[in-house]
């Protein structure tokens, strides 16, 4: 950690330990699953266990006499509501509008993939609820169709159909931007190189270490519902429960998401999960509880990427970019989670220019339906799809025309005199310094030592390599205006109240959700700092319909760049209604009013009131002018960004092959990243450490395998493989190029995404190289994940 | 059938079920939820406890199969005076966790090894937490944490 | 998961008699059984836990034999063989994590005899001798497939005991996500004598590399079987290795055991 942000102790870039951390070191967190409520009942779903099947008939009687059974849903029960809604319409190239089959709360007429649940039991306890389970599904018929699996063969294929109004199982053929693809084909043409590379970014399982869970209340007395769930943004998700699925009035639904063991966007979506719960509680008057058993997460929590990419790159013999092309068959599986449609378009290829002055580019994207887990938005969300691409072809042209990897993307860097710099697919970089974080991460990984570790490692019979990735993302999420040309039916604000209580200290509700990021930390920091008050006096909250204002949750990067910006705002209004309260109490005018250090003072003069002093009287107006001031201190802002935010940086891997076996280690990962200001280094580091992690599973160890029936082949740890402690090193994480945001007045970018953006093809870079570097020329590129049988194989040839 | 044993120091019994599952015991009929279900495969770690000084996956092992033993949670490693015991400190000093929920099994499974090995180096640790999974922190900072907690130099852990 | 009357006997005569029960099934550490029940893999009536005997625990050295009790878990191994059969100490302390080591036992794992487990090399490597209630059984006739043993019903493994030999070595390559041996291979040498048995890679269970034990009889260095081909045939096709895959990593994992004998 750098010196100066060591030397802080409180306020705006101090390391400050979490308060949170209290709770869950000692056992007292409260997660869904460790809340009781008196009279509980336990739903139990019956899932498919055929990729593809038609309902023929569902027998409930026999599991319906069973000990402890209270009721048991089928699809038949819901298929008068609403169906889950996909968040995002996107147009396919002829201009007409995607395909968007119903998703229903439960399947009903067919199951679309091995995990569909078609039926829910409820019962007295979990093991009564289970057993009737296995009676349901024993007595119910569902006639096996071919499963479709493969997205290519899916979208040829015009008698198989997932959904069966869908005949070609394309959810829309996107182009972007498709105006420009004459201009990018004459590029192509004409070009002096093109290097071609074929990819799979692998389709992984998010495994937030807390499965998901729901509880639903309901309460005949005022006809109120309750939901607790593990949930990354509870207002969408009663948004989405109320006014599209079951029909709720919003204002009698509250929606609770406790403490959260992770998401990485697993739990931005609502499932149907959450809406049977409900449903059943009101049925039965007694609150309904489900827990998902990890297998049950494995099939039925939104899986993450899973595209096919072809991408080529035309450019100059000196390694000057002319163009990317690219044309990707991405998945969604069989039906359309809340933001699947977004994910491989709006994120994914307008970041196709990665950091690079690169004049065209157009990106195609077919998005499939398919036999499997519905596909979604994890960590990252299309612009790890995106970087992966754009750096694995680099490093191939590189390797084609004898160029060096560093210097080619240097030439190619957008500079910093550029800025703002519009990219030929759509989007304004409003600042950076590519070139900085380049040279800095070179700096910090000793690149002129590399080659005594190189031949140490030869010595030992090891091969070693090393991988640059130089990344850049879109997050901080997101201007409503923007979305909304781009197809998007919500709006991407935040939102926060501040209250300030007659004793002077703090509640602050925040519409961002933690589950894991130190949100309860970080705001308090920051409130701290601009109100002059200590950290503790301050207390955020969050994920409780009923307390905070309408925010839109936790992802894409977003939580500081948009919530915590619309947190200062309400600061400012509480800080300007505060001056009015000791213009008034001081007998001066409030354009002569200060305010420093948590002191109002008249500009000049001795006179002052503390932050307490005007709070306790704003709560005790005794002589308040009411006509002109208003009693209470409590402010809300909502904020809508004008822009994205743009974080980047340059990573670094360094890795050894053992040619024998083909098993990879990490041995040295360098990350220096630009997240513009930082609020709190030992929580960005930490957010770095935890993508860069997951991007090493990617890259090495993680697969999502169904077969050609559809059955899960990765659906436990026992076959899913998930990084380890021994599979990672210590990562060298550097902050200190810091280009800060010039659109909102934090100046922060985000850096929740970035590790898991920037280190997958920056690992494969460095298995590719140290292949190259040991004489073994003839591998050009290894699917991820990167696994010691793929690599053996590859150095077989 | 009863059964008794000594949880965080206090005798603790209650009525199980042949299949009832330590975990399961401690969690909904002592109400001591600190100790967390992530998988059905004995895999995640996140259930780890100490039974008889021993760190065990609480979710494989029945709550019959260890009657009379003591058994001590998450919620039985603070300081008697409630403040943060080493390890746990250590967690908190190093940002060691995120959302908090494999926490309580590695706090458990590296007091254990810290019992039995309290200079460990970088490489035991890594080895020592096979069988906790975190999906937060990408481990560098529990390593960290634990080698802190053993009193050892962990500047060594570039950041 | 089914519910089932759990027992825990003391004596090894009372456990016997209480697997004489219809859909009795021995319970050891449970760290394999418990996870299949949880599936309904298993689904027993009554569960005989052996953790209660005393005589089935612990690990004693005499005559150039280790003795180690059905019930001794992996972790007490680890520590006991440590000074005299490092060998089984380093297999031992390397099986799953510190969690299950502190649970699972030997005679679990010998008599399950699943295809990736550790023990079963070793057992079989060291030509060990598997005592049970009723007999002694060579560990050239216990392993048959598999999952499958010389075990009958109601036989209980009592101890396994292994002559120390003069150097071995246990070398695996863990699958990526179970960390079970996707191909591992214990050496164990004795005198001019050689044995090499194989866990992970065969649809047969563990086997005995016949070629590599006479290429290192002849000559006990790990180039003897550096250039040696193996069969791919027979071996285990999963999402972690083909069947050429395994058969590579026999090799590669022999001669590195050997370096570490």
């Amino acid at each position: 950690m750098p010196k100066d942000f060591e030397a802080k102790t409180s306020g705006i870039g101090a390391p400050m330990k979490r308060r949170e951390d209290i709770r869950f070191l000692t056992g007292r967190g409260v997660y869904t699953d460790d809340l009781k409520i008196a009279g509980q009942t336990y739903a139990v779903f019956v899932r498919s266990q055929v990729a593809h099947g038609r309902i023929k008939a569902i027998n409930t009687e026999a599991a319906a006499a069973m000990p402890g059974v209270l009721a048991i849903f089928t699809g038949e029960d819901f298929k008068d509501v609403g169906g889950n809604p996909a968040g995002w319409l996107i147009k396919s190239r002829n201009g007409e509008p995607m395909r968007e089959p119903k998703r229903p709360v439960l399947a009903h007429g067919k199951v679309r993939h091995v995990g569909d649940a078609y039926a829910a039991i409820v019962a007295e306890t979990y093991e009564q609820g289970r057993a009737a389970a296995q009676q349901l599904a024993d007595d119910t018929d569902i006639e096996e169709l071919p499963a479709i699996i493969d997205m290519k063969a899916a979208a040829a294929d015009a008698s198989n159909r997932v959904h069966d109004e869908i005949p070609d199982n394309l959810c829309y053929d996107w182009g972007w931007i498709e105006d420009n693809r004459a201009k990018v084909e004459e590029v192509f043409a004409k070009a002096p190189h093109v290097t071609t590379l074929e990819l799979v970014n692998n389709r992984l399982v998010p495994n937030a270490m807390e499965p998901r869970a729901s509880i639903g209340e309901y309460f005949p007395g005022t006809g109120d519902y309750k939901l607790t769930t593990t949930s990354q943004n509870p207002h969408l998700t009663r948004l989405l429960v109320a006014a599209f699925v079951l029909g709720i009035p919003e204002n009698k639904l509250t929606v609770v998401a406790p403490d959260v063991g992770g998401g990485f966007g697993s739990k931005i979506y609502h499932y149907g999960e959450e809406a049977l719960v409900l449903a059943a509680a009101k049925k039965l008057g007694r609150p309904v509880r489900w827990t998902a058993e990890r297998s049950e997460s494995f099939l039925s929590d939104a899986h993450g990427r899973d595209h096919v990419t072809k991408i080529e790159l035309a450019c100059e013999k000196d390694g000057t970019f002319l163009a990317f092309r690219t044309e990707t068959y991405a998945n969604v599986g069989a039906y359309l989670s809340n933001f699947a449609t977004v994910t491989p378009t709006f994120l994914h290829g307008t970041l196709m220019a990665g950091p690079y002055k690169v004049p065209h580019v157009y990106v195609n994207v077919k998005t499939v339906f398919t036999n499997t887990a519905p596909v979604d938005a994890y960590r990252g969300a299309g612009r790890p799809e995106a970087t992966f691409s754009l750096e694995r072809v680099v490093d191939q042209m590189c390797r084609e025309l004898g160029l060096d990897p560093f210097e080619v993307r240097r030439k190619n860097f957008i500079t910093p005199d550029m800025f703002p710099y519009t990219t030929p697919v759509g989007l304004a970089y409003d600042t950076g310094n590519y070139q900085a974080t380049l040279d800095k991460v070179i700096e910090i990984a000793d690149v002129a030592g590399f080659e005594a570790r190189r031949q140490a490692s030869a010595k030992k019979g090891k091969l070693r390599g090393l991988g640059l990735s130089t990344w850049i993302e879109a997050c901080g999420i997101a201007p409503s205006h923007l979305v909304g040309i781009l197809g998007a039916r919500v709006g991407l604000y935040d939102a926060a109240t501040v209250r300030v209580n007659a004793t002077g200290n703090i509640s602050i509700m925040v519409g961002a959700h933690s589950h894991g990021q130190g949100h309860e930390t970080v705001f308090a920091q920051i409130a701290a700092e601009k109100l002059g008050v200590p950290e503790s006096s301050i207390e955020i909250v969050h994920g409780d319909t009923s307390k905070i204002p309408f925010g839109m949750g936790s992802y894409g990067s977003r939580s500081l760049a948009v919530c915590g910006v619309a947190m200062t705002k309400a600061i400012d209004k509480i800080v300007a209604k505060g001056k009015k309260i000791a213009a008034h109490m001081l007998e001066a005018s409030e354009a002569d009013i200060t305010f420093e250090a948590g002191k109002f003072q008249v500009a000049g003069t001795d006179k002052a009131k503390t932050f307490g002093e005007i709070a306790f009287s704003a709560y005790v107006p005794h002589n308040y002018p009411l006509e002109t001031l208003e009693p209470g201190l409590e402010e809300t802002a909502f904020y809508d960004p004008a822009n994205f935010t743009y974080p980047a940086g340059a990573y670094l891997c360094e890795a050894e092959v053992d040619p024998d076996t083909g098993k990879v280690t990490i041995e040295a990962f360098h990350c220096a990243d630009d997240f513009g200001n930082v609020m709190n280094p030992m929580i960005v580091e930490g957010q770095v450490h935890g993508g860069v992690g997951q991007g090493i599973g990617q890259a090495l160890l993680e697969s999502t395998t169904y077969d050609e029936t559809g059955q899960l082949l990765t659906g436990s740890y026992m076959d899913y493989a998930m990084p380890r402690a021994s599979d990672v090193p210590f990562y060298n994480v550097d902050y200190s190029c810091q280009t800060p945001c010039t659109h909102n007045p934090l100046g922060v970018k985000g850096c929740g995404e970035a590790g898991a953006i920037g280190s997958p093809p920056a690992v494969v870079n460095a298995v590719i190289d140290a292949l190259h570097r040991g004489g073994i020329t003839h591998v050009k590129h290894i699917d991820m994940p990167v696994s010691p049988q793929r690599v053996w194989a590859a150095i077989q040839g | 059938m009863k059964v008794s044993l000594t949880v965080n120091g206090k005798p603790m019994s209650g009525e199980v079920e042949g299949r009832t599952l330590l975990s399961t015991f401690l969690r909904e009929t002592l109400s001591l939820t600190g100790t967390h279900i992530g998988c059905d495969t004995s895999q995640c770690g996140a259930c780890t406890v100490h039974v008889d000084g021993k760190q065990v996956k609480s979710c494989t092992i029945f709550a019959a199969d260890v009657a009379g033993a003591q058994v001590t949670t998450i919620e039985g490693m603070a300081n008697a005076d409630g403040t943060l015991g080493r390890v746990q400190q250590a967690f908190q000093d190093h940002h060691g966790l995120q959302c908090g929920f494999c926490t309580p099994g590695m706090v458990m499974a590296s007091a254990a090894l810290l019992a039995v090995n309290p200079k460990p180096t970088e490489a035991e640790v890594r080895h020592h937490l096979e069988g906790n999974i975190c999906r937060c922190t990408g481990y560098h900072n529990i390593v960290k944490a634990v080698m802190a907690a053993s009193g050892q130099d962990v500047s060594m852990a570039a950041e | 998961m089914q519910n089932f009357d759990f027992v825990k006997p003391a004596s090894v005569a009372e456990a016997v008699a209480a697997l004489g029960a219809p859909g009795a099934q021995a319970l050891s550490g449970g760290q394999t059984l418990i996870a299949s029940m949880k599936q309904n893999l298993a689904a027993p009536s009554v569960l005989v836990s052996l953790t209660g005997i005393a005589a089935l625990k612990g690990v004693s050295v005499a005559g150039g034999v280790m003795t180690v009790g059905a019930a001794t878990t992996h972790a007490e191994v680890a520590k006991a063989a440590a000074g005299v059969f490092p060998g089984l100490a380093t297999l031992a302390g390397g099986i799953g994590d510190p969690a299950v080591r502190n649970r699972g036992t030997i005679g679990g794992s010998v008599a399950n005899n699943d295809p990736a487990a550790c023990y079963p090399s070793a057992v079989l490597a060291c030509g060990a001798t598997v005592v049970t209630n009723r007999r002694e059984i060579a560990a050239d006739d216990f392993f048959q497939g598999m999952f499958t043993t010389a075990l009958e019903e109601g036989e209980i493994i009592v101890a396994v005991r292994f002559p120390i030999p003069e150097r071995a070595a246990y070398a695996k390559f863990e699958q990526p996500a179970s960390r079970f041996s996707l191909t591992g291979v214990f050496v164990a040498k004795y005198g001019a004598k050689v044995r090499v048995a194989v866990t992970g890679a065969s649809n047969d269970g563990v086997f005995r590399w016949s070629e590599g034990e006479a290429a290192l009889s002849a000559n006990y260095d790990a180039s003897a079987v550096k250039g040696l081909k193996v069969s791919p045939d027979g071996m285990i096709a999963d999402l972690h290795g083909t069947p050429a895959y395994r058969a590579n990593l026999v090799a590669v994992m022999t001669a590195r055991a050997v370096a570490a004998s």
